[in-house]
């Protein structure tokens, strides 16, 4: 990549981080300014999912926004301009943030680990209260599955995630995997279950079409 | 969408979903192509195909489009 590819913005900035003078400094200011502004908004947007709230929040935003930018800072070499410098390094942050909110849950966790409130996994597909009596059967053949045809690991993993509805990367701070990891475990997890309910006659093989 | 096809969706699994890291990996180049209005999803059908299914990299993949456009 040479600074002829790229877009004039990001190869302003790219010039101004590598400048050995003072212009240095002060792109490093404003790049930081721009990370904490954009951590501020993006824990905001996302405070009706966590149980981390307040001051804590603008702790996680403006530690994520510290993070960030030393990450930027060290990986500079490596950006390709294949997408815009800006988008970038605010991924950065974005990718910082959910980290840290993985972690800051078990502070104060409103489920523990192992809890295993099945009698909620209808809440959690969002099935009307009405209906409970009606999906009773199929949601009792999930637990059947889940309870003795997947390994342990999916077991724990399943139950944590799809029933007690911790959050996945508080899930992965909690058993020191990548969220990738996780969600690996819950995909397989949905392909043994859904197998399952298709040979038991729960579900069809087919019969909502080409999925989104 | 009932209550069987909402569990239904949930235990689809989609071949082409590429997984997280994989998603995460290309996310800013994904983004910047959906900001610009481009066919992101035909581009990286696999990225497409998870951020639908993973909430987390939903998640990400939201708020970074919002950084950018300032939605």
């Amino acid at each position: 990549m040479t600074a002829e590819d790229l877009d004039e913005e990001s190869a302003a900035w790219l010039y101004r981080l590598g400048d050995g003078e003072g212009e240095r400094q002060a792109a490093e200011r404003e790049l930081h300014a721009r990370l904490v502004r954009i951590a501020l908004a993006e824990v905001r947007r996302r405070s009706a999912s966590t149980p981390v709230t307040g001051r804590e929040l603008d702790d996680i935003a403006h530690q994520a926004a510290d993070d960030a930018m030393l990450a930027i800072l060290a990986k500079l070499g490596s950006f390709r301009g294949e997408s815009r410098f800006i988008t970038w390094a605010y991924r950065f942050v974005i990718l910082e943030i959910s980290s840290k909110l993985g972690r800051h849950y078990w502070r104060n966790p409103p489920v523990a680990l192992d809890a295993g409130q099945w009698e909620r996994l209808p809440d959690r597909f969002g099935i009307d209260p009405v209906r409970h009596a009606e999906s009773a059967g199929i949601l009792a053949e999930v637990r059947r599955v889940v309870e003795e045809e997947l390994t342990a690991h999916q077991r724990r993993v399943f139950t944590a995630i799809v029933v007690d509805g911790i959050p996945l990367d508080a899930l992965a701070a909690q058993l020191g995997l990548q969220r990738g990891a996780i969600y690996k475990v819950i995909f397989d997890a949905r392909r043994k279950i859904r197998r399952a309910l298709v040979a038991n006659g729960h579900l069809e093989e087919t019969g909502l079409g080409e999925q989104r | 969408m009932n209550d069987l096809e909402r569990l239904d969706r949930f235990l689809r699994t989609d071949p082409r979903d590429v997984g997280c890291d994989e998603a995460m990996a290309v996310l800013h180049i994904y983004v910047d192509l959906v900001a610009g209005g481009e066919d992101a999803a035909g581009r990286y059908p696999g990225v497409a195909a998870h951020l639908l299914s993973c909430g987390p990299c939903g998640e990400d993949f939201d708020g970074l489009l919002q950084a950018v456009t300032g939605g």
